[in-house]
């Protein structure tokens, strides 16, 4: 389904101009990262478009229905898992499928949780999971309803290196088997390249999309090759430029730009 | 089942344990049962009278005999039901009115300051007026304990409701839940720890109340019991009364306690409760 995002704008109450003509058009599919400094409105523009805050202008539609409230198609992931804590792995899996037969759902969260690798913690409580291992359920619970578009709001940046790498690869095995659109905010530049097809860059005060880049390395992506090094280059250079630190980043910028050559 | 590799160890850790409860418990009991025996043998041997504080046998002796003629039921019964009924009064009302407090902020300010002041005042006070209104029966003793029972459910279930974390909440709205749907999903499993024990607080202060109300007057109940010993001189039906106020109070502490168990089992304080001592 295709996500269009047409000249959002986001003052809140208090008066924080938090997002300014954020104009945006998603591909079926496509997974966008969203990277940008804090304060800078990433997670203003993903609530705006999961439909859990309104713009205060503009408007996001998905496949030609207007998102004012949250819709059934899109599922978010937070920072946090979320998980509730009264809820069993499996019943908070199976939180989005109330409404299904009992047994469509339990063989549902069956699948999801196989697919996150915590087929064995299906009776478990919530507090006796690892963070990762939570994330992992909150990623399976926003999964199992099958939205079309999927949001992320830095779901891997309270969790370890290791874990997180290890839940960038889980997240697009997961993505490639019926391919949701994927928006993902986060402030890990390597994360942003290992995961997009396209990467925003936000400006904040107010949050603005700075600049656009799309990385077009074939997956699985080597975080070890020159390519990837490449690109982090030319994300971390947009990220300074959008940050108003320009001078500092010239010559850095040409630096990249030998690079470039030399890879090519 | 599948835990057969381990289970070796943890039984043994787990019967450890249980010893090292047993003996905990048995340490507790240790002084109480010192101090009756060597009362008993004082008593026995004549170097006391025990005429106002009577020997553990006399008191089972009482006991039993209240126990023997129905009398002893009868004033439980009494009282226990006194205590139902408030409770339930102050239950209902208190949950009623600290979950609107608690839902809108409106409601709060708007109540919340009468409320808090009327709790200022020693709830004894309203004695006096309770009886000038309501007579000195039933009505106005139960009332009395819904009083007492009121506050802490009203403050319990206010803070609970208060304290529901907002991003849980989003969560069911991001699910699309309905009005109904978030309150049976969401609120109701995320406020009832706190909610049993505002519901114990609540209970505990009842009986509290309930002996205050049946010493301004009564003609049966444990209050009764009480004055009827302290006014014929047998301390021993005092002490009588005031055990089988321990045994119902923890009794039906214990009750709300059990009935609350299946639904939160999810609490970590519930399930490794003994760790918290050592
Ligand atoms: N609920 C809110 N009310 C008022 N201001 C807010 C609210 N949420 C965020 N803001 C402000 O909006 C700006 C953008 O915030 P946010 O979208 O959370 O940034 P990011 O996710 O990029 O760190 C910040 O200046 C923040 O203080
Ligand atoms: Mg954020």
């Amino acid at each position: 389904m295709a996500l269009a995002i047409a000249n959002v704008c986001k003052t809140y109450p208090n008066g924080v101009h938090a997002l300014e003509g954020i104009t945006l058009d998603v591909k079926p599919g496509e997974i966008v990262a969203i990277v940008g400094g804090s304060g800078c409105g990433k997670s203003t523009l993903l609530r705006a478009i999961s439909g859990l805050d309104t713009p205060s202008k503009g408007e996001v539609v998905l496949d030609s229905v207007r998102i004012v409230a949250p819709h059934e198609k899109i599922g978010i992931i937070f920072q946090e898992p979320r998980l509730l804590p009264w809820l069993t792995v499996a019943q908070n899996v199976g939180f989005g499928l109330e409404d299904r037969p009992c047994a469509e759902r339990e063989s549902r969260v069956a699948t999801a949780l196989r697919r996150v690798g915590l087929s064995d913690k299906a009776n478990v409580w919530p507090r006796e999971l690892s963070g990762g291992q939570a994330q992992r359920v909150a990623i399976a619970r926003a999964l199992v309803p099958r939205p079309d578009v999927l949001l992320l709001d830095e779901p891997f940046s309270a969790l370890d290196a290791f874990t997180r790498t290890d839940l960038q690869d889980h997240l697009l095995g997961l993505w490639d088997e019926f391919r949701p659109t994927l928006v993902l905010v986060t402030h890990d530049v390597e994360e942003a390249i290992v995961l997009a097809d396209r990467i925003l860059v936000m400006r904040p005060r107010p949050g603005r999309i700075a600049d656009e880049i799309v990385t077009d390395l074939p997956r699985p992506r080597d975080r070890q090759s020159a390519a990837f090094d490449f690109a982090k280059r030319r994300v971390l250079a947009a990220l300074d430029r959008s940050l108003d630190r320009a001078k500092r980043i010239d010559d850095r910028e040409t630096k990249a730009d030998e690079g470039a050559a030399l890879w090519w | 089942m599948a835990a057969t590799a381990e289970t070796p160890t943890a039984e043994r850790k787990q019967r450890k344990s249980a010893l090292n409860r047993w003996n905990r418990v048995a340490l507790g009991f240790l002084l109480p049962l010192l101090l009756a025996a060597g009362w008993e043998a004082a008593v026995h041997f004549h170097l006391a009278s025990g005429r106002l504080v009577p020997p553990p046998s006399v008191i089972f002796a009482t006991f039993a005999d209240l126990a023997k003629t129905g009398e002893l039921q009868r004033h439980t019964f009494a009282t226990t039901a006194r205590v139902f009924a408030g409770f339930g009064f102050g239950v209902v009302t208190g949950t009623l009115i600290g979950a609107m407090a608690g839902y809108s902020a409106l409601t709060r300010r708007l109540i919340d300051p009468s409320l808090q002041a009327l709790r200022a005042i020693p709830s004894l006070a309203w004695v006096p007026l309770f009886v000038l209104w309501f007579g000195i029966f039933e009505t106005s003793k139960i009332i009395l304990i819904a009083v007492g029972v009121f506050f802490p459910v009203y403050l319990g279930v206010m803070g609970a409701v208060m304290s529901v974390d907002r991003k849980i909440v989003e969560v069911g709205r991001a699910f699309r839940l309905t009005g109904p749907q978030m309150i049976r999903r969401i609120l109701l499993p995320a406020v009832l720890p706190a909610y049993v024990t505002s519901l114990r607080t609540g209970l505990g202060l009842g009986w509290m109340f309930v002996v205050a109300a049946e010493l301004l007057g009564a003609s049966e109940g444990l209050g009764y019991l009480l004055i009827d010993g302290q006014q014929l001189g047998k301390p021993a039906e005092i002490v009588t009364a005031i055990v089988a106020f321990a045994i119902i109070g923890k009794i039906s502490d214990w009750l709300i306690v059990l009935a609350g168990a299946p639904f939160l089992r999810w609490e970590d304080r519930f399930s490794v409760a003994p760790q918290v001592e050592d």
